[in-house]
């Protein structure tokens, strides 16, 4: 294990932590903005999808069917060079959001999707007759009863996309993750691989797994309610048979 | 337009078809051996998490645990790097094997490696979902019937845990597909990176002496077509799987 003990190495991580608080910072910055751009994307798409209209419905199948069975790296390539190679090149943290957020869109859209078509259509119904409009319904009665179903899938896409921003490293990123390979393969900084990995590594952890966490005890939560109802309406239906 | 008919006269040569459709061939082999030993490792890692309470042995639960949340919550690349450092390479891979330079398969025997550690602990939350589906009469019956533990889980639990996840392992195996083109960061086998490759010496073979937007569509365009068609064939079993499953107790409680 090269220099996992050794204090040069730790060292030479130490004097150079600025490049992982820069990589760190970028990683982060990145993962916000594609976060926020999923979220607009997945919205949108979300709402087409479970729209009464069947061109929406098409145009949103087509985009979801479209990204989710293409890696990610094919996608941020794709943009990278097509736009570098006829000269407008965006810089590699936006092509990197942009990248992100679309295929990233494509997933919340699926989830938002699924949260909406979870609510009983009486609910639907009972809100047009009470005389809502569309954004009236869909934003005072069903996102407010699908946002619990929503939340938990949507946070476990947030941990996918943070750890996607190591896809910028195929365009030359600068990201956590390409920091780290620059600054342990560099010529004056190289070799201390294992401090390196492992403070990078600790890095993501330290992000990604709270809210993992936060994902998985909210869902068991979530089962645990649902199943607690369904057992006093049966109950309550028990007692009316009887 | 001519650099459009340029671009697409990089298509007809045949020896670059070869070489991308080995790639394509590569990733398929390696993500269809990802999640086979996935599976393996996968449902060791869940087994324990899941079943090793005992003061004795809970030690094994803490550390099925601690890799599960380690490998889900930090990105496939850090782990493909630390294993091009780290993993040992058996003298088995250190030669010329399948058309590649010994020091390719090297590569990819590492960053295999990387893949398989990664995808395992997502197989094993999976397998463990099933296996939380596996009521706990299961167990008792088992039991009275004097099976023991070991018994139990290989002929009662795991059969109908595996019933309940098959279409969750499969999109599964869609996602290490895709996962698998970040093995083109390192090595130089699969699709992507192939793909790639064929990108940066389009200039050679279109005719026109440099590369042009239409070879990034063209090229990229035709791994995207790859790509989609063989996930998108896939995804379409699991929702036919996963229709199956849904009708099944609904006839089952008809009868």
């Amino acid at each position: 294990m090269s220099g996992i003990f050794s204090e040069n190495a730790w060292l030479k991580v130490w004097t150079y932590r600025g490049t992982f608080g820069l990589g760190l910072l970028n990683t982060v910055e990145t993962a916000l903005a594609g976060v926020v751009l999923s979220l607009v994307i997945g919205i949108v798409l979300g709402l087409m999808a479970t729209s009464k209209k069947r061109i929406l419905k098409g145009i949103s199948r087509v985009y979801v069917e479209l990204i989710q069975n293409t890696p990610l790296l094919l996608q941020i390539c794709f943009l990278y060079y097509a736009l570098a190679f006829s000269g407008h090149s965006l810089g590699i943290l936006v092509t990197g959001i942009i990248s992100l957020g679309i295929y990233h869109g494509a997933y919340m859209a699926e989830v938002i999707r699924a949260g909406i078509e979870a609510i009983p259509k009486g609910q639907f119904e009972a809100a047009e007759s009470q005389g809502f409009g569309y954004i009236g319904k869909m934003f005072f009665i069903i996102l407010p009863q699908s946002i619990k179903i929503i939340l938990p899938p949507m946070v476990n896409q947030v941990v996918n996309l943070i750890k996607n921003t190591s896809c910028l490293y195929i365009i030359g990123g600068a990201d956590l993750i390409s920091l780290t390979y620059s600054f342990v393969t560099g010529a004056t900084t190289g070799g201390a691989y294992a401090p390196a990995y492992l403070v990078s590594g600790a890095l993501f952890f330290i992000i990604c797994y709270p809210l993992s966490k936060l994902a998985s005890v909210w869902e068991e939560n979530l089962k645990k309610r649902d199943q607690r109802v369904h057992m006093v309406i049966s109950r309550r239906r028990g007692k009316k048979v009887a | 337009m001519n650099n459009w008919m340029a671009s697409l006269s990089i298509l007809q040569n045949s020896s670059i078809w070869v070489y991308i459709l080995k790639g394509v061939l590569f990733t398929l082999i390696i993500s269809v051996i990802a999640v086979v030993i996935g599976i393996l490792w996968g449902s060791i890692l869940a087994l324990l998490r899941n079943y090793c309470t005992q003061p004795k042995n809970r030690i094994f639960k803490w550390l099925a645990t601690i890799y599960i949340e380690v490998f889900r919550n930090t990105p496939l690349l850090l782990w493909i790097f630390i294993c091009l450092v780290f993993c040992p390479c058996p003298r088995l891979f250190e030669r010329k094997m399948f058309g590649l330079t010994s020091v390719e398969t090297k590569l990819l025997f590492k960053a295999a490696v990387a893949l398989i550690l990664f995808t395992s602990s997502v197989i094993a939350e999976i397998v463990r979902g099933g296996l939380n589906s596996v009521s706990n009469g299961q167990f008792e019956a088992g039991h009275s019937q004097g099976f023991s533990t070991v018994q139990i889980m290989i002929y009662i639990v795991l059969p109908q845990a595996y019933k309940n996840v098959v279409p969750t392992l499969l999109s599964q195996v869609i996602t290490t597909i895709k996962d698998s083109s970040y093995l083109a960061n390192v090595a130089t086998i699969e699709l992507m990176a192939r793909v790639k490759k064929v990108l940066s010496s389009a200039n050679m073979y279109n005719g026109t002496g440099n590369i042009n937007v239409s070879d990034v569509f063209v090229l990229f365009g035709c791994a995207t077509l790859i790509y989609f068609i063989i996930n998108y064939s896939l995804s379409c079993v699991v929702r036919y799987l996963q229709k199956k499953n849904k009708k099944a107790p609904k006839t089952a409680a008809a009868e």
